[in-house]
């Protein structure tokens, strides 16, 4: 047969049976080393191989455009076929609160006992909360979804991601605006601390983008991930604190179950409601950990456990009438008696706890999401 | 052949004996229920939906700056799958492709986002190639006079035939000079005057010192825009050379295909039109 054939892989072009044509062909010159050499010679590199992290970063950097112009574009189309359209941006997170607060709040008495104004409380909790599990959901899809584009056209794969969280932010942001209308008419005060909101966002974003980055890789890799994430997120909802009052289990379960009360704290999620309301909401100002002199009495009542050793049967007696009977009225020791406990470690290292966070996040993910970013198109 | 460029011996792809493995899930075998499911996974079995197909058999050639590479083979010959590799989206098994910078692949099923306007596809397109605001601005009308799409592009893509789509997607990936361009059938969806356009395109791209690769199953169009082909049969390379027209004439014979009538001094189709790039 005229052609050029392979005698074993490895091997160069067969040169006995070549006709003419071919072998003044481009094809059939190849020098006589290995190919690999040849390459190596004239300074190619393997197509499936992963940039080096600086160049990656700085073309990550270029398609900052790309990046918000995708997830705009996104955004638009999401709500195009429902009638409401845009209107749903803001429906989507007042309905969701509406049905916690239902549930949570009218229905089942028990979870909303020991917090300040609980409807604001869980408002919070709800809107803060659901941008880190949209962000988890959509971007652990985010590779599937965006199949065509990643085979059609070279660009860092990171770029989807991000944009997915960029999307996810803009729903935050409105869900931020609702709050502060919902905040404001619930009579809490304008401080300054609500510029505290600002840095807590930043912070949120980064661990978002970092565990967005995770998901997308591991949901692109594992089908099985996108059937275990809602688990996961309901999971993640109920140790968060998204209902009820962490303050009060980790009083609770302080003394046989240390370790757990602390993890159940360290909880980034938590770390991350737990400063957005100590922002906006003076009420969880006042009745954080540590914002009255130590008091076991008071704290033990509020938090309903037994009698602590080394109280007085009288002062336990005056705090657990307190607390059952509402009293003191505008500061009731039923809803502020947390304020009167030791506070911990993460309670007083919130700030550096969430930048910890969020740095670790973001780097893990981005390294984590990185290390495949080759085989992104494989499908 | 079209186009005779002087060809310079720098090599922009080198395929170096390449092997290319899918993966395939649910590929029948059980009778996919949750019981036999429970059984494998408790039997520590393999699950036997996976299935490997041995795509690409070890392939190794060069190519150079200034060559339009046409491949040529019946359907699942590997030639997607070549390309696929080349553009670094499929990792290799066994053995390596080295490029000079990153290929660009335009395939026909590449639809960019479909929900959004053709208008949005080319801005977002041609941001994720890196280009600025301003070069998009300046080359935006270019993109839609070139894809003819008209007043569509104002439309969501899905509402494209995929003769638009797939003229929109070559006009975005057409925008940019491409050091190495990979085309997929993209061009056989497209009219008669698409085509002569995107025959100029490519034209112009090679003579910028790029390297095409075509596939396509319309051999016509090979022969016009091509210098060099390639013949993949189940993996491997049957023939390969710069004599387009003779590789494909055996391949026409040995598939089994119309027998081209040709005039014996020019060796150009008979009944065919004149290539417009000649």
């Amino acid at each position: 047969m005229r052609s050029t054939r392979l005698k074993s892989p490895g091997q160069l072009l067969e040169t006995g049976a070549v006709p003419a044509a071919a072998q003044h062909g481009a094809a059939a010159d190849v020098p006589g080393d290995s190919l690999a050499a040849l390459a190596a010679q004239h300074g190619l590199k393997p197509s499936a191989e992963r940039p080096r992290l600086g160049l990656y970063l700085r073309e990550l950097a270029r398609r900052w455009n790309f990046i918000m112009g995708f997830a705009t574009a996104r955004n638009i189309a999401m709500y195009t076929e429902a009638k409401l359209g845009q209107l749903w941006q803001i429906l989507a997170p007042l309905l969701n609160a509406g049905v916690y607060f239902l549930i949570f709040g009218l229905l089942i008495k028990g979870v909303s006992r020991g917090v300040p104004d609980y409807l604001v409380f869980l408002v919070t909790g709800v809107f803060v909360f659901s941008f880190t599990q949209r962000t988890f959901i959509s971007t652990s899809k985010v590779i599937t979804d965006s199949l065509p584009l990643i085979r059609a056209l070279q660009f860092p794969r990171a770029s989807l991601p991000l944009a997915y969280v960029m999307i996810e932010l803009q729903q935050m942001l409105l869900s931020l605006v609702v709050l502060f209308g919902l905040v404001l008419a619930r009579g809490e005060p304008l401080t300054w601390n609500w510029l505290l909101v600002i840095p807590a966002t930043l912070l949120l974003i980064m661990f978002n983008a970092g565990i967005g980055l995770f998901a997308a890789r591991t949901g692109a890799r594992v089908n099985d991930f996108a059937q275990l994430l809602p688990f996961l997120m309901r999971t993640w909802l109920y140790v968060s604190g998204v209902i009820y009052s962490v303050q009060q289990v980790v009083v609770q379960h302080a003394q046989n179950y240390g370790w757990a009360t602390t993890l159940l704290q360290l909880n980034p999620a938590a770390i991350y409601i737990t400063l957005f309301r100590n922002s906006l909401l003076a009420s969880q100002r006042a009745s954080a950990f540590g914002a009255q002199p130590y008091n076991a009495a008071n704290c033990y009542a509020w938090a309903g456990t037994g009698k602590p050793a080394g109280v007085s049967t009288k002062a336990w007696d005056t705090a657990t009438k307190a607390v059952s009977n509402g009293t003191p009225h505008g500061h009731s020791l039923s809803q502020y008696g947390s304020a009167y406990c030791h506070p911990t470690f993460v309670s007083t290292h919130l700030w550096q706890l969430g930048a910890g966070w969020a740095v670790v996040a973001l780097l893990l993910g981005f390294w984590f999401f990185w290390r495949k970013e080759v085989n992104y198109g494989r499908g | 052949m079209a186009v005779a460029d002087p060809q310079s011996t720098e090599p922009t792809v080198v395929v170096d004996d390449l092997h290319v493995v899918y993966r395939v899930y649910g590929a029948g075998g059980d009778r996919g229920t949750a019981a036999t499911a429970l059984f494998r996974i408790v039997g520590r079995k393999r699950r036997p939906s996976i299935r490997e197909v041995h795509a690409i058999r070890g392939l190794s050639f060069v190519a150079y700056r200034g060559d339009a590479v046409g491949i040529i083979g019946r359907n699942g010959a590997g030639k997607s799958t070549l390309l696929r590799a080349i553009a670094g989206l499929l990792p290799p098994e066994r053995g390596a492709v080295y490029t000079m910078c990153e290929a660009s692949l335009l395939g026909v099923n590449a639809a960019l986002l479909e929900d959004l306007t053709g208008e949005r596809n080319v801005v977002l397109g041609c941001l994720a190639m890196g280009m600025t605001k301003r070069e998009i601005k300046d080359k935006f009308q270019h993109i839609v006079d070139f894809s003819g799409v008209g007043e569509f592009i104002h439309l969501p893509m899905k509402t494209y035939s995929s003769g638009m789509g797939s003229r929109l997607r070559f006009a975005i990936a057409a925008a940019k000079s491409h050091e190495i361009l990979l085309i997929d059938e993209a061009l056989a969806t497209g009219d008669a005057e698409f085509r002569v356009k995107s025959h100029a395109r490519i034209d112009e791209l090679r003579r910028q010192a790029g390297t095409v690769f075509l596939v396509a199953h319309d051999l016509e169009e090979v022969e016009d825009t091509c210098n060099r082909v390639i013949w993949l049969e189940q993996g491997t390379i049957v023939e390969q050379g710069e004599d387009v027209i003779g590789i494909i004439d055996r391949y026409i014979d040995a598939s089994g295909g119309e027998k081209v009538t040709r005039d014996p001094v020019t060796r150009k189709r008979i009944s065919a039109p004149e290539p417009a790039t000649a």
